[in-house]
């Protein structure tokens, strides 16, 4: 998807469709989504009618109706071009992975044959064999062998990322493709509903539905309008009084020019273009919902490994307690870590090679495997059981002596105040020491982590570091608090804690037992490589699997609300400016004296109307690329954003207007047009 | 240079005095648990528990429309009924349904001459007494309103909140004040009209009874209500520049008040004091449009060879002099008491356009309780648009400002300009409204104007100049009182209901402040917008016409 997410938004490729759908949203029944676009062709419609018949009976001035009629239509059909051209951008990728999707074909296992079927009839709960080469027909997991695959055509990262049965990276998506081994793969959803159909539905934009914000917003704008219907609507009777009349077609130019048009027009193209934003930032959300939600965001719980550290972290040094010998140590440290692939355990058998340690494991060696809830991991042979792991957790697997164990809390202790992370390794029944891991904080975090403090966004580490060296990292990295040893539970508890103080929890996570977390937040982003179970619970996927995202998906979700904020301030304003050019040029037929107000000295009535209703079309288009790229976001608190944006498109939509109906006057009269 | 002394003396003081008021109040309407008189409250009603907001808004309804009913029986049989020394007739039944309403919305909206038509029983047990329950109806719903956005999951009970401000805060101030202007020389009698012999031989009757105590509840509840036709340009209603000063003091006083008490409730006396800034510039601003308007004499007199250095002059009391005939004429109107210190009518066309635009926009200060939660309504507008601004889903004081809470803001401003602008439009095309205007042209339109605009308000100034006691009138300005009142009490209460059914939300850096600057110039912006925009055409075509028609400029 990378590739198409070039800065350009106007190349003919996706104009010129766009200039075709805003024609074909024409449609009431597409059009009545939007109730003051609605009312602008109905009353369209009705100017076109009364232009007609003037036209038929030579009654009135017929340029004029015309021009009034062509620019209101004109009006209409900026919005739905805006709406279109949002829409375009995802249209392009939708097309790609839709017949992607069209030539996948699974070959369903029944007993040890198979038989190869389109991948549309595999249901939940299919078993499919896919081997090298082959792409992965539905979504499921890895139920058995390893494979790497490419998942290029999902995320645009051509670098072959390894599945395997088990643990948290069995999860596969339809699409992808196996490029080694092979893998048998439990379908986990029905047809239509994977994670591909899933995501063209959504650059499609299809499955837009308005997110709470958006409602309300489209109820607000709705509201004007029908104020505006009495405002206008009672003007005839007005001029009944004093005896005269207000041409209809005139009348209808006030109605236009006073409801808010420009963003009505625009609010389903900034909604789209939001969620493109995030599409582009390679994160999935699987509703427009959880972007409003990201703006809302009060706390942002963050893995310390990959977010504020990086990821790998190194072993520094082997501290052997009293009465071990060094090299007993190292030799189990670096056997129990020899089938341990995490970076960690790969830098412990380095940092071991490197003091000239050479070890390998028995064969009849049997691997323990680090799991969250134990915490250890290790190795049985030649009837020793050696272990490493965190310090509380290793600590309780024996009743260790007591003299030992103190040793090795006073070691464990000064590595966790330097802010590392002890191991601490044991042979059987007794306690051999401890590895100093290191942790490397990332540049620039610190900074990060301020901005946010000044957004009103609280930082919570997760770790599962013991609390001395959490405390230790959490202080030179500026975050503002820290969750230490923190198993799923206590996240989940964090979150429900954050959660009934009215504060609104955002959280990343890939495994399987993040998924309750991950729904319990109001944000949570799943990892593209994580289980299924993690991808199902979060509402936003992160194709890129990279933690540190959060952050900017929490400013993408303002962005959006502001680019929304902002332009319904500068619509709103906008009025003022065409009060002075409609009101005095109306009245001015009836009370001459009232033609004072036209304090931007327009030509003449006719030319003064014609302006405001061009001005009014004209500035959709001009604010499109606006709409789209959302406004410039700076992180700074809600005091400043507010006289920010208030500033610019509060003041700029009074000014603006009376400048621009002022040229288009200019304009209309060289021209000759009024 | 009067002038200036003058509005700083009455808005300075009156602004200071409001503050400790605005204390006592909260503390009389709001006390902590257990203290206050409440137990005798609850006692004297048998309110039981407390009440939702839908159980709130029917026990006000309930309790207004029983006030409406006895009040409605009391002015239509008061020709039978005792406390009647001049013998007063029957009223028409219009009429009678005209002045209930108008009396029971704290409107006083007044189709009828008091001294010319009312009994003394009709004045104090149906008119006064509606006085002080309807404005204490008023602040019996700012305090519910202010409860809810404190987040106290309840609020409150209607019943004991009428009470509470009816004897805790109404009666005390009335008291004061209506001791204060008998003092001063205002009659209070039961006796009835007074027979004088004149110099010449002739005999006058003197209209006179009840007006010290009749006044001082007019004035302080925003009622408006004269006990004389002419209300205070009346002699006997206001005798002196000592009992002028006071009254105008004792008509935006609760008002004022009622904002530090919504601050106090809710526990945020900052965001109160930016909300009172945003209402003072509102309250100056147009005191000194009408004063600078007032100032010029009016357009029929400019080419008369006569002194032109006073101002306008015309239809003002002149013992009081030109500048407090627009000084109250924006208090009378930027509360919704209505009240009259001068005749509207004969204002200068932009100056009469001041009071006009208090009215459109209800809200600064507005009447007693009400006009606090009419701000309210415009904050939820602001805080929507404004919290967008700031990139997060909109929020009041924590309380997430979503789709519902939209539409019945909305709701509001939109039922307040259909009652306006609908009603004119009704009665200016239509022989009802036609045939009723004293003036043709842009003059005459403005005087219908003005009177759908002082009903919707709940205001009850008149401009007068309008023959408004026919059938038509009568019944449309009561229906559009009474729609005017309790749509905008309800659907506020309603949009807190709904406040108090979400998860509040935490503060921090991130979320809009309302206690600021900032916020004050959005509330500004958004009253400005959504409540003026809507009647500049009708301004246009009314006053402003009436102006620029008489300074003839070229047009275009």
């Amino acid at each position: 998807m990378s590739e198409t997410s070039s800065k350009s938004l106007f190349t003919p490729a996706l104009l010129v469709p766009a200039c075709r759908d805003a024609v074909r949203k024409l449609d009431p029944r597409q059009l009545y989504r939007n109730p003051v676009m609605f009312t602008t062709a109905v009353v369209a419609l009705l100017a076109t009618v009364l232009a007609l018949h003037s036209a038929m009976t030579g009654a009135g001035d017929v340029g004029f109706q015309a021009q009034l009629v062509f620019w209101l239509w004109l009006t209409v059909l900026f919005g739905n071009f805006a709406e279109a051209l949002a829409e375009g951008r995802g249209k392009a990728q939708a097309a790609a992975l839709r017949s992607t999707k069209a030539e996948l074909m699974g070959k369903k296992l029944s007993g040890a044959s198979h038989e190869i079927v389109a991948a549309s009839t595999l249901r939940a709960g299919d078993l499919v064999l896919v081997e090298m080469g082959d792409l992965i027909p539905a979504d499921g997991e890895v139920v058995q062998g390893v494979a790497s695959v490419n998942e290029a055509a999902i995320t645009g990262e051509s670098a072959p990322v390894i599945r395997e049965a088990g643990g948290d990276r069995s999860a596969v998506t339809a699409g992808t493709r196996v490029i080694s081994d092979q893998i048998t793969v439990r379908v986990t959803v029905e047809p239509g509903q994977g994670f591909l159909d899933r995501m063209i539905a959504l650059v499609e934009g299809a499955a837009r539905a308005k997110t709470p914000n958006e409602v309300a917003l489209t109820i607000l704008l709705t509201g004007l309008t029908l104020i505006f219907l009495i405002a206008v609507g009672t003007l005839p009777a007005f001029t009944a009084y004093a005896g005269q009349s207000i041409p209809v077609p005139v009348l209808v130019a006030l109605f236009v020019a006073l409801i808010p048009t420009t963003i009505s027009a625009l609010l389903s193209a900034i909604g789209i273009a939001g969620m493109d934003r995030l599409v582009r930032f390679n994160v999935l959300a699987k509703s427009g919902r959880a972007v409003e939600a990201a703006g809302d965001i009060d706390v942002l719980l963050l893995d310390k490994t990959g977010t504020i550290t990086l990821g790998d972290r190194q072993a520094s040094e082997f501290v052997a307690l009293p009465g071990v010998a060094q090299g007993d140590l190292v030799e189990a440290a670096m056997l129990a870590s020899l089938a341990d692939e995490t970076p960690e355990g790969r830098s412990i058998v380095a940092l071991a090679r490197a003091q000239g340690m050479e070890a390998t494991a028995p064969t009849d060696a049997e691997v323990v495997q680090f799991t969250a809830q134990t915490r250890v991991s290790g190795i049985d042979a030649d009837g020793r059981s050696i272990r490493k792991g965190a310090v509380d957790a290793l600590l309780k697997l024996h009743d260790f002596d007591a003299r030992a164990t103190q040793a090795l809390r006073s070691v464990t202790d000064r590595i966790a105040r330097e802010g590392g992370t002890p191991l601490a390794v044991s042979d059987g029944t007794r306690l051999l020491g401890a590895i100093h891991l290191k942790d490397i904080i990332k540049a620039g975090i610190k900074e990060r982590f301020a901005e946010l403090r000044h957004m009103g966004i609280r930082t919570v580490m997760i770790t599962g570091d013991n609390p001395l060296t959490a405390a230790a990292i959490a202080a030179e990295s500026g975050v503002d608090d820290f969750l230490a040893e923190a198993t799923p539970e206590d996240k989940l508890e964090l979150i429900r804690k954050e959660q009934s103080g009215g504060r609104l929890v955002a959280m990343c996570g890939d495994g399987t037992n993040d998924a309750p977390a991950l729904a319990q937040s109001d944000v949570g982003v799943a990892m593209n490589t994580g289980t299924q179970a993690a991808r199902e619970a979060g509402n936003m996927v992160d194709l890129d699997n990279n933690p540190t995202k959060l952050i900017e998906i929490v400013g993408l979700g303002k962005q959006l609300l502001m680019t929304r904020g902002a332009l319904t301030t500068f619509s709103i304003a906008n009025d003022v400016a065409k009060y002075f050019a409609i009101l005095p040029a109306i009245f001015v037929a009836l009370y001459p004296g009232l033609g004072a107000l036209n304090v931007m000295g327009l030509n003449s009535p006719q030319s003064a109307i014609l302006s405001a209703v061009i001005f009014n079309a004209l500035i959709i288009p001009f604010l499109v690329p606006l709409a789209l790229r959302g406004v410039p976001y700076k992180p700074r608190s809600a005091a400043r954003q507010l006289i920010g944006n208030l500033t610019l498109y509060g003041v700029g939509g009074l000014i603006v207007p009376f400048v621009g109906i002022k040229v288009i006057d200019l304009a209309v009269g060289a021209l000759g047009l009024a | 240079m009067d002038a200036l002394f003058l509005v700083t003396l009455v808005v300075g003081t009156t602004a200071l005095l409001s503050w400790p008021l605005g204390q006592y109040m909260a503390w009389a309407m709001d006390p902590a648990e257990g203290r206050g008189p409440t137990a005798l409250f609850t006692r004297i009603s048998g309110a039981r528990g407390t009440q939702g907001w839908r159980g709130y808004v029917t026990s006000l309804l309930v309790f207004n429309l029983l006030m409406f009913a006895v009040c409605f029986a009391l002015l239509a049989l008061q020709q039978v009924l005792p406390l009647n020394p001049d013998a007063k007739g029957a009223l028409s039944a219009d009429l009678v349904f005209n002045t209930t309403a108008s009396f029971t919305t704290n409107t006083n909206l007044q189709h009828y001459s008091g001294e010319v038509s009312m009994s003394y029983l009709s004045q104090l047990a149906a008119l006064m007494w509606l006085q002080f329950v309807s404005a204490a109806t008023g602040i019996a719903a700012l305090t519910a309103l202010a409860r809810g956005i404190a987040g106290r999951g309840n609020m409150g009970h209607f019943l004991i909140d009428v009470q509470r401000a009816t004897v805790l805060v109404l009666l005390p101030l009335a008291l004061i004040v209506g001791l204060y202007m008998a003092l001063m020389g205002v009659p209070m009698t039961l006796q009835g009209a007074a027979k004088a012999l004149t110099l010449e031989g002739a005999s006058q009757t003197i209209a006179r009874g009840p007006v010290a105590a009749f006044l001082a509840i007019k004035q302080l509840g925003t009622n408006g209500g004269g006990f004389f036709g002419p209300n205070a340009t009346h002699p006997l209603e206001n005798p002196s520049f000592w009992t002028n000063l006071v009254s105008m003091i004792a008509i935006i006083l609760i008002p004022m008040a009622c904002v530090w008490m919504f601050g106090r409730i809710i526990g945020r006396p900052r965001h109160a004091a930016v909300i009172f800034s945003v209402m003072v510039l509102f309250l100056i601003a147009k005191i000194a449009g009408s004063v600078w308007f007032e100032s010029v004499p009016t357009f029929a007199l400019r080419d008369l060879p006569v002194a032109q250095t006073i101002g306008n002059l015309e239809g003002k009391e002149l013992r009081l002099g030109a500048t407090t005939g627009p000084l109250w004429a924006v208090l009378t109107s930027s509360t919704s008491n209505g009240s009259v210190g001068a005749m509207h009518d004969s204002l200068n066309p932009l100056t009469g356009l001041m009071p006009m635009i208090r009215m459109w926009l209800n809200a600064t200060f507005g009447g007693v309780g009400v006009g606090m939660i009419n701000m309210f309504v415009y904050i939820i507008v602001a805080v929507f648009v404004a919290g967008m601004m700031v990139g997060r889903t909109p929020e009041y004081l924590g309380h997430r400002v979503e789709a519902r809470e939209v539409k019945l803001a909305v709701m509001v401003l939109f039922f307040h300009s259909l009652l306006i602008l609908g009603g004119t439009a009704l009665f200016a095309a239509t022989s009802w409204g036609q045939g009723s205007t004293l003036n043709p042209g842009a003059h005459g339109f403005s005087e219908i104007l003005y009177e759908f605009s002082s009903a919707s308000a709940n205001n009850g100034s008149g401009f007068e100049g309008l023959g408004d006691n026919t059938v038509a009138w009568n019944i449309a300005t009561g229906l559009v009182m009474l729609l005017g009142r309790y749509v905008p009490i309800i659907l506020p209460l309603a949009i807190v209901g709904s406040f108090m059914a979400k998860r509040r939300a935490a503060q921090s850096a991130g979320t809009l402040g309302v206690e600021d600057a900032t916020f004050g110039t959005m509330l500004v912006i958004t009253v400005v917008i959504f409540g003026a925009l809507t009647f500049l055409p009708a301004a246009a075509l009314g006053p402003l016409a009436d102006h620029f028609s008489q300074v003839r400029r070229a047009p275009f």
